[in-house]
Formats: structure tokens, C-alpha cells, sequence
């Protein structure tokens, strides 16, 4: 049997408060890194599918729903809500220049009532004219939607081949749409027709206001993609100018809005991650100092039994390692039981797009979180390593130094 | 082992006011011979734990050189002397010496757990032999905080002579020890002086010179022999 027992760890068993501190200091750490990262990412990439979803250059709304609370919800993030404008509009923009291709949605909010499976916004789409969500109805579906066809988001506890049933119609769930990170992930999304038998059923049942609403006749939002030779502000100028009663917005500068809002919370995350770290590398940094010198007879008795001024800064640099290295893989566990189960409620409460990253993405960031706490926690101890491995023993052992 | 400090010196800055240079110890020729115990004494501050130190390997002198046999130990850079202590130096520091956190048998073990040893076994069977020879056999997993003064004092001679090193250095190894464990010290030093080693030791204890084969004193940093 060999005898190797490494001082390193009997130091950090024998002394196991002030090890336990150090790895909850270094865990904390960790846990701001793989919170903070994992944070930014999940809005970053929210933002991306947002974006991609929209496709959209233009959107046209009617003038009074410019003004609604959650105007920007509902016609970006498919919060439930609805406004509607006469069809007529749609064909007083069509007749405007640079516009590459048209298509109108038109939103139903369904009720919480015993009528509906869950309230939720429902979107009616143009098959013939739609060039915004098509693409990828077609990628989940592979083709188009028949009557009563209806696709859903990510997050409706439904599964394809299931039916789900508003104001008493069954309608076939044939499709579930990727994540996006906001409430577009508990919206339903269907063609005309089916709106049009959806709205037949409400009025049958007494349910809803929706008498006025024919979707042959009124459009909730028309959505624009400009012609390549038309710069979209001058489409955008000459809609809000001939166009009357309607708001036209540039969608890019809506979501300008979320990704400026990104910024903020990236912003304040990235302090608050700083104020962590600052206050976590001087704890560390003071930790490791007063323990060195507390520890200066013990040293003295290393280099006296052998050690060399290298082997002492080793073992030093060494418990700080062990010590940091535990904390941060207990500080990423930390950190990813926090971000994993209640993404959710942080999605909720941020009112921001936030899509978890891809698994990899998520490994690949615990990974760095790991690495970079427990070599930030090793570097705090390099100047008590040096200056210990400076002494002279017996200076140190008479009490001169 | 013969060990020859040849004209060693160590000079120290005081830090204080302006440059404050003074002399520890001055040029001093000494020689200590192998099985033989060698004592020095002398007031306190007058330089005689400095060329202890110089002499174990652990100071520098300011000037002159230190020769193990033929090798000057300070020519070496400071892997190698710390291999070269660790093998043929045992030093018995003064005041109370362990590592906290290791327990008595750890301590006595400590430069086997610094480079590894092949038999565990052996090495634990030497050091139990060497706590039973100096009466605390029973203490080997004890924490050095639950120990006495004399008891650490001997934890510590043991640790010095863990790997049978060629020469022991003992700096005042009765400091504080009552007469009882005083002789029993005293009498171990002399015990392994006898079988072979080098033994150097610095002492105020009276009764220590009568353990010493040669007797030294030190005065001001100057040494003079008895």
C-alpha cells in the first residue's frame, strides 16, 4: 500500500466550516454564471424565434387597436385579445406600391367557458395569401390544413392526433409548433374556414360577441413583406399617409422594442452577475490570505519535513482548487435546478420572449461556468501561494517573520 | 555525516526606520562530527538559532558555505535541497510544531506524504516503533491539539527522524518542558547520537552538557567553543 494521502484534503476535512463557506461562496458563483448566461441566452433566443415566426416586413392594424394596452402582446406574442377593421382596408393596401405580398389574420379569443377546452387566442389564417406562418404549418404539417384543422403551440397539453374543442366544435390537432418563448406557444392557429364554423357555433351557443365579425368582411391584421426595390420606410410612410383609420408599424421596430428590452434585463443581469463576482473574488481573495497566514508555522513545518517552495504553492493553489472546483459543480447543479424546472415562471414574470437554448448550448455554458469559477477561486489563492512559498521556515518557526 | 560551516555569515535588514543592517552571525567556522552530539549554547538573540538554521539547509548565509561531506548544500537549487533535507536532515524545531488538521502518526509521517512511500505499512511500523520509544504509543490518532507540550516535543523529534536521517537538529528541543520530560529528551538525543547520527543541538538547559560530545558557545553572533 502506498502512502499518498494528499495533505490538500486533509486540510480542507480538517478544517470544515471554513470549506464549507468557501465552496458556498464559489456555488453562489457558479450558480450566478450558469442563471445569468442561461437567462440572457433563453431571451436571445426568444427574440430569434420571434423574429422568425413574424417573417412579416409591414403589419397593418386599425388605428383605435394602436392604442390598446397590449397591443404589441397580442399581435407579437398572440396574447389573447382581438380588434378587427373592414376588409376594404385590405385592398386599399393592396393597391399601394412595393408590396411584394399580402396576407390578413384574423384573431378569435376563445372563451374560458364549459365550451372551450382552455381560453386561448386562436389566429385565423389565409391559406391562399399567407406567407407568415404557412412555412412552417407546412414544416410541421406537411401540407395544408383541412376544415377543423387546427395547429397548435408548444406549450397546449395536446398532442397530434388529439381533438380539442371550442364553443362545442371538435377541432384535430394535426400539428405542435416549436417553442418560441411566448404566448404564441399557447395560441391555435387555423385556416378561415374553420374560423368561420368556430364563429357560426359561438352565436348558435349565445357565446361571445362575435356577430359582427365575418371573415369574409373584417381582418384583424394585414401583413406585409416589401418588394425588394421598395426600402421598407417609404412603404411604411406611404401606408400611414393614404391608408386612413389604420396604424401601420415596421415589425422590426416592434421587436426592437422587446430586444430593447432585452438589453435591459441583459444589461442588469450582466451588474448584478459583476457585483457577485467582485464581492465573491475579494471574499475568496481574504479568505485565502488570513488562512495562509494563520497557517505560516504549518508551512514552516512542510518545508522543514522536505517540501520545496513549489510544492508548497502546489498545495496550496491545490486546496483552493478542490475547494472552488466542488462549489462550482454544486453551484451549476444550483443554478440549472433553478433555471430548468421554473423557466416557466421566469418567463412569466420577465413578460419577455424566453426560449430555453438547445441542450448543448446549456451544457457547453455549465461547462464554462464550471471552469471558469473554480480557476477564478484557484487564482484568488495564487498571491497566498506565493508569498507562503517565500518564507523562511526558520524565520517563521522563531517568529521573526 | 559530517557537516562543516566554513566562514558562514548572515547579516538581516531590519525594517524600520532608514537601512538598519545587522549582523546575526559572524564569520564562524564549525564542525559537527557523524555519532557524535554537539551542543551550543548562548543568551538569547545571540545568533545561535540563525546558524541552526543555516546549517539545516533552511537559511542562507549571507556569506561563507555549508558542506555536507563534500557538497555544498546551498549550491543547490531549491528542489534539490528540499530533497536533500528530506532525506538526510531532522530538524526539531523550537516551540509547538504539528500540522493541525494531520493526527500524531500523520505528523510523524509528514515527508512521506509530501513524496509517497512505496509500504505504507513500513513506514506507519517505524514511526509506531519510534512513538513507543518515546512513551506515546497510545496517542497515534490523536489531533496535535489534544497533545502536551512534551508530548508535541516528542511528536516532533519522531517526525525528525522518520526517514533515519544522517544528522538531527534540535533547536532548544527543552524549551518549556518539565525536568522529567527534559531528561527523557535529552536522553533520546544522546540514544541516536550514539547510533550513528549527527546530532546538533541548541540549548539554554545547564544539565544538557553533560549529553554533549563538544560544546559550543555564542555570544554577540560569535561562537567559541567550551
Amino acid at each position: 500500500m502506498k502512502l499518498t494521502e494528499s495533505l490538500s484534503f486533509k486540510n480542507i476535512k480538517g478544517r470544515p466550516a471554513r470549506s464549507l463557506a468557501l465552496t458556498i461562496l464559489t456555488a453562489i458563483m457558479a450558480a450566478s454564471i450558469v442563471v445569468g448566461t442561461v437567462t440572457v441566452t433563453s431571451l436571445k433566443t426568444g427574440l430569434g424565434a420571434l423574429e422568425s415566426r413574424l417573417g412579416a416586413d409591414i403589419m397593418v392594424v386599425p388605428a383605435s387597436a394602436a392604442s390598446k394596452k397590449n397591443f404589441e402582446n397580442i399581435v407579437l406574442q398572440g396574447s389573447k385579445g382581438y380588434f378587427y377593421m373592414d376588409r376594404t382596408y385590405y385592398d386599399k393596401v393592396a393597391e399601394r406600391e412595393g408590396i411584394e405580398k399580402i396576407s390578413a389574420q384574423l384573431f378569435l379569443a376563445s372563451a374560458s367557458a364549459g365550451c372551450c377546452s382552455v381560453p386561448l387566442q386562436i389566429i385565423g389564417y389565409d391559406p391562399e395569401t399567407d406567407f407568415t406562418v404557412s412555412p412552417w404549418i407546412r414544416k410541421s404539417t406537411g401540407g395544408e390544413l383541412g376544415l377543423l384543422d387546427v395547429v397548435v403551440g408548444n406549450d397546449l397539453s395536446v398532442f397530434v392526433g388529439d381533438t380539442i374543442t371550442f364553443y362545442n366544435v371538435r377541432c384535430n390537432v394535426v400539428a405542435k409548433l416549436d417553442k418560441t418563448g411566448t404566448d404564441l406557444d399557447t395560441a391555435v392557429y387555423t385556416n378561415t374556414d374553420t374560423i368561420k364554423r368556430l364563429i357560426e357555433s359561438s352565436l348558435e351557443l349565445g357565446m361571445n360577441d362575435f356577430r359582427d365579425i365575418d371573415p369574409d368582411k373584417v381582418v384583424s391584421c394585414i401583413l406585409i413583406k416589401v418588394a425588394d426595390d421598395h426600402p421598407v420606410d417609404e412603404v411604411l410612410n406611404d401606408l400611414n399617409l393614404h391608408v386612413r383609420r389604420t396604424k401601420s408599424f415596421k415589425t422590426k421596430d416592434m421587436i426592437s422594442g422587446v430586444s430593447d428590452s432585452l438589453i435591459g434585463v441583459s444589461g442588469i443581469i450582466g451588474i448584478l452577475m459583476c457585483a457577485v463576482w467582485l464581492l465573491g473574488l475579494v471574499i475568496l481573495f481574504l479568505a485565502f490570505t488570513l488562512s495562509v497566514n494563520e497557517r505560516r508555522k504549518e508551512f514552516a513545518v512542510l518545508r522543514i519535513a522536505g517540501a520545496s517552495r513549489r510544492k508548497i504553492s502546489r498545495t496550496v493553489v491545490s486546496e483552493a482548487l478542490i475547494i472552488t472546483l466542488g462549489g462550482s459543480i454544486a453551484g451549476t447543479a444550483a443554478g440549472l435546478l433553478i433555471m430548468l424546472p421554473f423557466n416557466g415562471l421566469i418567463e412569466e414574470s420577465m413578460g419577455l420572449p424566453f426560449l430555453l437554448p438547445e441542450a448543448w448550448v446549456i451544457i457547453v455554458l455549465c461547462f464554462a461556468a464550471i471552469v471558469v469559477s473554480a480557476a477564478a477561486g484557484a487564482a484568488s489563492s495564487a498571491y497566498s501561494a506565493h508569498r507562503v512559498s517565500r518564507l523562511d521556515a526558520g524565520l517563521v518557526l522563531r517568529g521573526d517573520n | 555525516m559530517i557537516i562543516t560551516g566554513n566562514n558562514v555569515s548572515k547579516e538581516f535588514i531590519r525594517q524600520g526606520k532608514g537601512t538598519n543592517r545587522f549582523v546575526a552571525v559572524k564569520q564562524t567556522q564549525i564542525r559537527i562530527e557523524e555519532g557524535k552530539l554537539t551542543l551550543l549554547t548562548g543568551r538569547s538573540g545571540s545568533g545561535k538559532s540563525t546558524l541552526l538554521n543555516m546549517l539545516a539547509g533552511l537559511l542562507a548565509p549571507t556569506s561563507g558555505t555549508v558542506m555536507y561531506g563534500d557538497d555544498d548544500i546551498y549550491s543547490l537549487d531549491d528542489e534539490k535541497l528540499s530533497a536533500f533535507r528530506m532525506e538526510n536532515i531532522g530538524v526539531i524545531p523550537q516551540g509547538q510544531t504539528a500540522v493541525g488538521t494531520l493526527t500524531v502518526i500523520e505528523n510523524i509521517c509528514l515527508s512521506y506524504m509530501l513524496k509517497g512511500a512505496d509500504d505504507r505499512a513500513s513506514v506507519y511500523s517505524y514511526a509506531r516503533e519510534l512513538m513507543a520509544r518515546f512513551g506515546i504509543p497510545e496517542l497515534e490518532n490523536e489531533l496535535p491539539s489534544a497533545l502536551s507540550g512534551g508530548e508535541l516535543r516528542r511528536m516532533a523529534i519522531a517526525r525528525a527522524m522518520i526517514r533515519k536521517p544522517g544528522v538531527i537538529f534540535a533547536d532548544e528541543p527543552t524549551c518549556d518542558l518539565d525536568d522529567e520530560n527534559t531528561e527523557l529528551v535529552l536522553k533520546i538525543l544522546k540514544n541516536t547520537a550514539e547510533n550513528g547520527t549527527s546530532v546538533f543541538v541548541v540549548s539554554h538547559e545547564k544539565d544538557a552538557a553533560q549529553y554533549a560530545d563538544f560544546c559550543y558557545s555564542m555570544n554577540a553572533g560569535e561562537i567559541s567553543a567550551l
